[in-house]
């Protein structure tokens, strides 16, 4: 019996000697981020090799999960009491939740002030709450129109489409004309990728989200914007898929030579550019997301994301070297094929703008013209309850009056 | 040794196993119960917390989105087990008779069921494509659809589709149980019924059927209680969507505790919902009882 003890006393002693930090040896700093759209997994490796390379002693553990787990993994990890992530990829829409309810550091001090000029204001709506900075601008992101240049060609559209009314005019001549059975495909699934289509046309319409301060869905914008989706189905101009799609199958279908047009994320400029990828590369077209006739020359969506040092990280210097490394100017013009820099001076780099000067143009108006989805601490349920509803519009299950009236309402009951 | 402390020691022995157990099972699910009595909030910091009573559960049966989804559930439930039992215990049938090569195919029987969920989902993620799916594919070539669908994408055919990826990673469990319990029914008990003038549809009911059920039936509540509490292969194949047609009760815990941060009444959810288990539970124990007497 009294070797037992003994033996359990040693192991006990292992363990706490064991996870005891030991003194000056490496910082080993555990980061999120996401599979798909803006930089891939092979760039951002390739970011965090470079900076473990400038700086010995500081390794990168980097952890990539799909965007519609990210939310859910960062605070699942932080709730359950461990530290979690060091280093953090978060959303324009979280800052609100994540303040309030203490998942990241208040990052104010640490941002050069120098810098807040130098940074496309659009970007730094990313990471500002309440007065705070949050974190860093990262991913500059909004979504485009893109478009087959043979397929319009070949049904004789000489310009791509300036207003959404256009857009539907010259889908139904390429359908008609039999070059695509369906020309426009987006991303409807019942996922955040919707609300972003949505959030443009809703911009796109001059449209607000608030209402006598309150969330509003119901009135102008919001119809406009709902009704259009939902007649582009019953035309059968857009791809009735798109309502089980997300970004990832949009770029699939385009690059496939199966839709005239599409609506995605920077990122899919160069890879459907790319031959090993695409099917049309090489005809490839970009103009900024339209507005509706009368309403707006062009919109966007705000989707950028940053990157911010979670609540319990220990090592919150190392963490903020390693973001002010990820998104300094340098790096970000090096790995501009995938995502455009959030520094303003970048644009006129030739390194940066050789090769894709057509989605330079592109980002040049949308960037100015970004809109924002409703800022509350509360989006994600807000986001679900758009998403049911906008979803069952296009599904037929209810009248766009009806779904957007029952989400306004479920809103106004949001905690 | 006395006695005495022979029961010390064995106690003493298994204090290491108790504790363990006490720290994975019993904390958490105590920590569940009084969080679903609070208005509790994930941060940062852990919980932020007001106690709250009742509040939580009398919310739960005024919500209608949860009705909705106990009731997709139950749909999921019945229709994906009962449907793993009758094609499993047909394939039992069929690899209890002797045939050539019956090892090898008794074998790949059980590859489905040893497939990662994850991986059978994305796999008929995969054969449902409404662009290059090969179901699409199938059924246009032999003539029975006209055009491509969008299965997942319609609110009509989304739940019986994942359904079907159900019953297909699942009835080889069934099949396997049914199997092994095809091998205890007497042979002679076969013989007697041809020399009574039996034919095999009356055999089946009378002489396998029985001798089965008893297997059969706890296969068929663990499966339920299982497939009640389903998460992953939604989780992966849609999401709840599309328009929430395919979110079951264990998702609506998901989101409640951990999209929306709700921990206290997501518990509450989930206490609901483990009681709903506990009544399939109690009667896998009833079956489990009376087949100790039996035998």
């Amino acid at each position: 019996m009294n070797s037992f003890f003994k033996g359990a006393a040693c192991g006990l002693a292992l363990l706490i000697h064991q996870s005891l930090p030991a003194f000056a040896e490496d910082v080993t700093l555990n980061a999120i981020f996401m599979k798909q759209a803006a930089y891939s997994e092979d760039d951002t490796k390739a970011m965090a090799k470079a900076f473990e390379e400038a700086n010995p002693g500081l390794k990168v553990n980097l952890e990539f999960v799909p965007y519609e787990a990210l939310h859910d993994k960062i605070v699942a990890a932080q709730g359950a009491g461990s530290s979690g992530y060091d280093v953090v990829l978060f959303d324009v829409i979280w800052p609100p939740e994540f303040a309030t309810k203490g998942f990241l550091q208040d990052v104010t001090a640490r941002v050069p002030k120098g810098d807040r000029d130098k940074v496309f204001d659009g970007a730094w709506t990313t990471v500002d709450y309440d007065g705070k900075i949050w974190g860093m601008p990262w991913i500059l992101d909004t979504k485009y129109l893109f478009y087959n240049e043979d397929m319009l060609k070949q049904a004789g559209i000489s310009a791509p489409p300036k207003t959404f009314e256009e857009l539907a005019e010259q889908a139904k001549i390429i359908k008609d004309k039999g070059i695509a059975k369906y020309p426009i495909v987006w991303s409807w699934s019942q996922a955040e990728a919707l609300i972003c289509d949505y959030t443009s046309m809703v911009g796109g319409a001059k449209g607000s989200f608030i209402q006598d301060g309150k969330l509003s869905f119901d009135t102008g914008g919001s119809v406009e914007a709902v009704n259009y989706m939902k007649k582009t189905l019953d035309d059968g101009v857009t791809n009735p898929n798109s309502r089980e799609y997300l970004e990832e199958d949009v770029r699939k279908v385009f690059s496939a030579g199966e839709a005239a047009f599409a609506m995605n994320w920077t990122y899919m400029f160069n890879m459907a550019n790319d031959p090993k990828e695409s099917k049309v590369a090489g005809k490839v077209g970009i103009v900024p997301a339209p507005g509706f006739k009368g309403k707006a020359e062009a919109s966007a969506i705000n989707g950028s994301m940053g990157l911010g040092i979670s609540a319990g990280s220990k090592h919150p210097d190392e963490a903020w070297k390693f973001i002010t490394f990820m998104t300094s100017q340098e790096t970000q013009n090096k790995y501009a094929k995938l995502s455009l820099p959030i520094w303003k001076s970048s644009y006129e780099d030739p390194a940066v703008t050789k090769g894709q000067e057509k989605l330079i143009d592109a980002a040049k108006i949308s960037l100015g013209v970004m809109f924002a989805r409703p800022m509350t601490p509360s989006y994600p349920e807000l986001s679900s309850i758009l998403q049911k509803n906008i979803q069952q519009v296009l599904l037929g299950q209810a009248s766009t009056d009806d779904a957007m009236r029952a989400a306004t309402k479920a809103a106004g009951r949001l905690r | 040794m006395a006695p005495a402390q022979q029961d010390r020691t064995a106690w003493l022995l298994l204090t290491p196993m108790i504790s363990i157990m006490v720290l994975v099972t019993a904390f958490p699910l105590l920590n569940t119960l009084w969080l679903a009595f609070t208005d509790a909030g994930l941060t940062g910091q852990g919980y932020v917390w007001q106690w709250i009573g009742l509040e939580n559960f009398a919310y739960i049966l005024d919500d209608s989105d949860f009705r909705a989804a106990v009731g997709r559930t139950a749909y999921f439930t019945v229709i994906s087990v009962s449907a793993e039992v009758v094609l499993g215990v047909l394939v039992a049938l069929l690899l209890n008779q002797e045939f050539k090569g019956r090892t090898l195919v008794r074998a790949l029987l059980i590859l489905p069921w040893a497939l990662p969920t994850i991986v059978n989902a994305v796999m008929w993620r995969l054969i449902y494509n409404p662009e290059y799916g090969s179901l699409n594919a199938l059924l246009t070539q032999i003539g029975l659809l006209d055009a491509y669908r969008s299965w997942l994408g319609d609110p009509a055919t989304a739940m019986n589709m994942v359904i079907l990826a159900d019953i297909w990673k699942n009835y080889p469990l069934i099949a396997l149980i049914a199997l092994a319990g095809l091998q205890t029914v007497p042979k002679d008990l076969y013989e007697a019924a041809i020399m009574d003038g039996a034919n095999a549809w009356t055999r089946f009911w009378k002489i396998t059927l029985p001798g089965i059920m008893g297997a059969l039936s706890v296969a068929m509540v663990l499966r339920a209680i299982e497939a009640f509490k389903v998460f992953d292969i939604f989780y992966v194949m849609t999401r709840g969507g599309p328009a929430d047609s395919t979110k079951t009760v264990s998702f609506f815990v998901y989101q409640e505790s951990f999209t929306y941060l709700r921990a206290g009444s997501g518990a509450a959810y989930a206490l609901t919902v483990t009681a709903m288990s506990a009544l399939m539970i109690a009667i896998y124990v009833v079956l489990l009882v009376r087949r100790e007497k039996r035998s």
